[in-house]
């Protein structure tokens, strides 16, 4: 007998297919074959499992089937949770995190109140108050000496450690402004910053000075993009302002920040004064502030901490009248820099979390993020 | 009719998968069920899950011969979606104990074991078929689970004969056995 004969008298012989003296005669076989004997319990055990399997298959499937038919005629609840069904299950499944995240917060708010009342101080009349003054004031003097110290000595070690030696000896010839769009080394300046440089640097207010290259540049709409190419760069996660998709409304208060100066970071105030920039170009905006050489390039901002636009340039003969590239255009920069692979991960932000501060508290969170950009 | 007697017929009926046993279990116990899951931090899709492997459960037990039922269905069903989906949180470190809906909760231990040891033969196999690539795959489902006779498997799968048809099944049932068995005895070793 062959293997796929015996086979199949074996399945036929477990399936009960044979007639009684073929299955005595089997029987007989079994007894005296113990290959044969242990190919029929092997068999035995193998076909239980692949009947198991498929009864199991067809189960399910009708358990599918009839809860699709059930659900269709209503007979079961689909709980699709809407409305208060959905919160109540929300509200179920997240409690836990939902009442620690809260204890947290009530012990943070504690300590902090008990923090405040504990080192702030008593107040003992007028006398006092104006001593703490002028104390603050010697204070603050001092520091600013200090920081002026640190910031020279920054440079000067930055001086050393910078591998070109070149940046320092040839003469800059580009100022401008430029702030970051990405924590991770994206900054936004004027294309007619940038456009004539090989070598570009950008500085903070702080001092720390950084090498960048130029990314993206569009002439036509006067916006560069710059990657920090710094090894001593480290990426800061989240900028504290976003930047605004929409315009905003005439007369609505800006301002900007900037490096007119060669070494200090300044603020400048002012108003949306039209939103069309010279001679109607749709481009761009008008806003009455102060600006000079080296504010280009800088970021003007809404009440809110939203940048609104690129401040890029201002009429000659009129007083008062400076232009900002509107921000939406930063947008459409970041979008065509995307279609390079490599720059994909670039991410910009529209939400500032700076609404509701006021302006000092803002121009503090903003200031690092602002860097003047040099060039040769 | 006495509501034990209807509910052994049920069972009857549900060891067969008559489709309207199974359907009058489905439908009377699946909102219980729904609503024990989603009071304890499970999706509707989680109860449908769980309320289905219940099925499979008292299913099996069910079509095995020794089979008797000392509670209702209801019961039963309750118990075991209970202990499933306790396990799936004890998984997934969120346990919670349930607020009981039920008062009765009857032991289910041994019925889970069984099923739990059906679950990892039942993977093997299906880990099995799926490892033997076509036409194999076809022709053993065609012969073992649609239970086709050989003369309609010939034809279906373009075989001259028979013979060659039970030729090719034969080999491929030999592979099967081999991918299963080498599983099915790691797996008993390992327990």
């Amino acid at each position: 007998m062959d293997d796929i004969k015996l086979l199949d008298t074996v399945e036929r012989y477990i399936r009960g297919e044979m007639k009684p003296d073929e299955r005595l005669q089997f029987e007989q076989l079994r007894k005296s074959n113990s290959e044969v004997d242990q190919l029929v319990v092997e068999h035995t055990l193998f076909l239980q499992q692949i009947n198991h399997f498929g009864e199991r298959k067809t189960f399910r499937s009708s358990l599918n089937d009839i809860h699709t038919d059930l659900t269709e005629q209503g007979k079961i609840d689909s709980m699709k949770l809407k409305g208060k069904a959905k919160i109540v299950y929300l509200w179920k499944r997240y409690k836990r995190v939902t009442a620690i995240a809260a204890s947290i917060a009530g012990i943070t708010a504690l300590a902090i109140s008990a923090l405040v009342v504990a080192v702030a101080p008593k107040n003992d009349g007028s006398n006092v108050k104006d001593l703490v003054h002028k104390v603050q004031d010697e204070v603050r003097g001092i520091k600013n000496d200090q920081e002026a110290l640190k910031k020279d000595q920054k440079q000067i070690i930055d001086k050393i450690n910078n591998d070109s030696k070149s940046v320092i000896n040839t003469p800059i010839r580009y100022n401008g402004t430029g702030f970051l769009i990405d924590g991770k080394g994206y900054l936004i300046t004027n294309a007619h910053v940038v456009k004539n440089s090989k070598n570009i640097y950008i500085q903070n207010n702080k001092g720390d000075q950084y090498k960048v290259k130029v990314v993206q540049l569009d002439i036509s709409r006067d916006i560069a993009i710059l990657k920090i190419t710094d090894k001593n760069y480290k990426p800061t996660n989240g900028l504290p302002y976003g930047i605004k998709k929409s315009g905003i409304g005439l007369a609505e208060p800006i301002y900007t920040l900037g490096f007119p100066r060669n070494d200090e970071i300044v603020y400048g105030e002012g108003y949306l004064s039209a939103k069309t920039g010279y001679n109607g170009d749709t481009l761009s905006c008008q806003i009455a502030v102060a600006a000079n050489p080296g504010n280009s390039g800088g970021p003007v901002l809404d009440q809110n901490g939203e940048i609104i636009g690129i401040l890029s340039n201002k009429e000659i003969n009129q007083e008062g009248a400076v232009f900002a590239i509107q921000s939406k255009y930063i947008y459409n920069a970041i979008e065509e820099l995307k279609k390079d692979t490599s720059y994909r991960s670039v991410k910009v932000i529209s939400n500032s979390s700076l609404k509701g501060m006021n302006k000092q508290q803002q121009v503090k969170k903003i200031q690092d993020y602002i860097f003047m950009v040099k060039g040769d | 009719m006495k509501p034990e007697n209807s509910e052994k017929e049920i069972l009857e009926g549900l060891a067969v998968n008559d489709r309207k046993s199974v359907e009058r279990i489905y439908k009377d116990n699946f909102n219980m069920v729904q609503s024990l899951i989603i009071n304890n931090n499970g999706s509707a899709d989680d109860a449908k899950d769980v309320f289905q492997e219940a099925m499979i459960v008292l299913y099996e037990k069910a079509r095995s011969g020794n089979f008797e039922l000392n509670c209702q269905i209801k019961t039963f069903v309750y118990s075991v979606c209970r202990r499933l989906w306790l396990k799936r949180l004890q998984q997934q470190n969120r346990y919670s104990s349930p607020g009981d809906s039920m008062a009765e909760v009857v032991q289910v231990d041994d019925d889970l074991e069984t099923h739990e040891q059906r679950n990892a033969e039942f993977d093997m196999m299906e880990n099995a078929i799926n490892h033997l690539g076509e036409p194999c795959k076809s022709l053993l489902e065609a012969f073992y689970l649609q239970k086709q006779n050989m003369q309609m498997i010939a034809a279906q799968f373009g075989y001259t004969n028979t013979d060659n048809a039970k030729n090719q099944k034969y080999k491929c049932l030999m592979r099967l056995k081999k991918i299963f068995f080498s599983q099915y005895k790691n797996g008993k070793s390992d327990g």
